[in-house]
């Protein structure tokens, strides 16, 4: 009997992955990123959080490299005397949980949509009406709607604790039609097929159906938007917070770095920004990399010669 | 010979924006336990609805509009969908066409005869493996324990409706209903599928409806024959005289039709014209436009089954007056 690591170990997807350079080097650079992110408490030299370490003397040191650079600061110091690499580490935490979190909600609530839509006909109209109402708002548009609702009933100090939930509630609402639409699009074509009728006449209830024998069958597409939309979310969050409406300063995702340190870029501290958005181009551009080698993968039809 | 499933004057359907299709017209049939029925007809006879519609799952906008399915004593074509489950899959089960799509791509093949078992009855785990197991030694699978755990991209075609078949075994059904099982699969295997349903049905002592279009198939395994054309049994009796003495023009047309190793190199004999569309039909005979000895009396009046000396039944004027 072999195991289930022996079947991975022996399987098509890891042969394929490992012959990929593209897929390969992105999955190293995007494990780096994930792993230096969550384990930022560990790994970054500084706090950027706790403000009894930051010393406002220390504030706009260059890169270590460069003149007036220290090698206490390896990519120098923001306005406030934080540690860029730190504040980035931290930073990009922020922007995966909220990136991730946003696209789970946006697949929870897809997901169940599109399969009741797609399975129960009668819902079908009335779901997918929803949906395209849904998206027919800009995800901006609802994001600085509720983003300033919320802002002026907490306050500032209220707003820094629900801030990220609030990310993830507002990017995953208004992302969810896509899922919704994909989801129910595989549901439709898949409930004709002979398996579903075989289902039926075993005997096997409605809701089992769904979810056991569609639901699975329909993953494929799901999986490769969700690469997608996590790159999307954290790029919505980025977007929010370099407006304003995301993170606050204090607790900076890598879209609020972006904006804290646009101010100072034409006072020669380029660094502020530069770095936090090569970070998120780069983070996004290995996710999407990765998405589009799980899309070829994943449909046979487009075999790379 | 006590009755499995008695179906009398059933009617089907189809409600279309054009107009009302009938595809199953006032169609009585009677099994009884253990016993093996085929049923004949070209494409669009309405051998397939007439499956479905045993089980009640015809597709919308299909529905029973007429007639009773008495089975085990009670009228099964008036259940609701939920009440019908307890029936599907576990007294009757149905096998169908291509093994290439029954079987869920994704799920191993163990999960989903479990999940069978597990719908209908409440046991553990391992108990329902060992039924698993033991039905697929039935079919002849080799090394079953391995087997359980393999995807069905896995099996060969033959293998796969062997599988199908295992799977509609689980719950030791009364009838099994078998739409074109071997269609799909190439002519070795297809002897091979049928030998197994056969001496299955004849171990277990299971009632089989054979829904195919194969008349050398029917003949090898069924005991008594229907023959169906355009929603209507024209011919109804026991297996060899129906092979070899069709009364029927249209039996008679399909018979013909077969390639005769004997017969030389003639060419193949045809029914002319086409089964009348389901929507159009002619106020008499279905069969009478492209019948070879028809006469004016057909044109307007529907024979009904009658039944000959040989023990036939048949539905045509023109043997009714030869008797």
């Amino acid at each position: 009997m072999r195991t289930k690591w022996q079947r991975f170990k022996e399987s098509y997807m890891l042969y394929s992955f490992l012959r990929d350079p593209v897929a390969l080097g992105s999955f190293i650079i995007l494990a780096v990123l994930v792993i230096s992110a969550f384990g930022a408490p560990i790994v970054a030299p500084h706090n950027p959080y706790d403000s009894t370490t930051i010393d406002i003397m220390d504030a706009q040191i260059a890169p270590a490299w460069s003149d007036g650079g220290s090698s206490k600061f390896l990519l120098g110091t923001d306005a406030q005397g934080r540690d860029i690499l730190s504040t980035m580490l931290y930073g990009m935490r922020v922007s995966l949980i909220i990136g991730i979190g946003a696209v789970c909600l946006q697949a929870f609530i897809g997901i169940i949509v599109g399969l009741l839509s797609g399975y129960v006909r009668r819902l079908d109209n009335i779901l997918m009406r929803v949906a395209d109402v849904q998206l027919s708002f800009s995800t901006y548009m609802v994001a600085i709607f509720i983003g300033a609702i919320i802002q002026t009933a907490f306050g500032v100090a209220g707003y820094d604790r629900v801030a990220v939930p609030l990310l993830i509630v507002v990017i995953g609402l208004a992302e969810w039609p896509q899922y919704a639409r994909t989801v129910r699009a595989s549901v439709l074509a898949e409930r004709r097929k002979e398996y579903v009728e075989a289902a039926r006449v075993i005997g096997l209830s409605r809701t089992r159906i769904m979810w056991r024998h569609i639901l699975p069958n329909t993953l494929s597409p799901v999986l490769v938007i969700s690469t997608v939309q996590v790159a999307n979310a954290i790029m919505s969050e980025a977007a929010l917070s370099f407006l304003g409406l995301g993170m606050p300063v204090n607790k900076p995702s890598l879209g609020s770095l972006i904006t804290a340190g646009f101010e100072y870029i034409f006072s020669g501290s380029w660094w502020i920004t530069i770095f936090p958005g090569i970070l998120l181009v780069s983070l996004i551009l290995v996710i999407n990399l990765l998405g589009d080698w799980v899309r070829d993968f994943l449909n046979p039809k487009l075999y790379k010669g | 010979m006590e009755s499995l499933i008695n179906i009398k004057n059933l009617r089907v359907d189809f409600e279309l924006r054009s107009g009302t299709v009938r595809a199953v017209r006032d169609v009585s049939l009677d099994i009884n336990k253990g016993e093996r029925l085929g049923i004949v007809g070209e494409s669009g006879a309405g051998k397939s609805v007439l499956g479905f519609s045993i089980i009640n799952l015809i597709s919308k906008p299909g529905k029973i509009t007429g007639g009773e399915i008495f089975f085990g004593g009670n009228d099964i074509s008036k259940y609701s969908y939920d009440k019908m489950r307890e029936i599907r899959g576990n007294h009757i089960s149905m096998i169908f066409q291509d093994p290439m799509m029954t079987l869920n791509p994704v799920l191993t093949v163990g999960t989903q005869m479990k999940e069978t078992i597990l719908a209908h009855t409440k046991m553990s785990d391992k108990e329902a493996e060992a039924i698993c197991l033991e039905k697929l030694r039935k079919v002849y699978i080799p090394s079953p324990e391995k087997r359980l755990d393999q995807y069905p991209h896995e099996f060969s075609g033959g293998m796969r409706q062997r599988i199908v078949i295992a799977i509609s075994l689980l719950t030791n059904p009364k009838l099994i209903i078998a739409d074109e099982p071997t269609t799909a699969l190439d002519v070795t295997i297809q002897a091979e599928i049928m030998d197994l349903l056969l001496e299955l049905c004849k171990t277990e002592n299971m009632g089989l409806i054979l829904i195919t279009h194969d008349l050398a198939v029917v003949s090898e395994v069924t005991q008594r024959i229907a023959v169906l054309y355009a929603g209507k049994v024209v011919e109804l009796g026991p297996t060899e005289q129906i092979i070899s003495n069709p009364q029927h023009p249209y039996t008679q047309g399909l018979i013909k039709a077969l390639p005769q190793m004997a017969g030389g190199a003639d060419r193949l004999n045809q029914i002319p014209g086409m089964m009348p569309s389901l929507r159009e039909m002619p106020t008499g005979c279905p069969f009478e436009p492209r019948c070879e000895i028809s006469k004016e009396k057909c044109k307007t009046k529907i024979p009904t089954l009658t039944e000959l000396e040989t023990g036939t039944q048949v539905a045509c004027f023109m043997r009714e007056e030869g008797k």
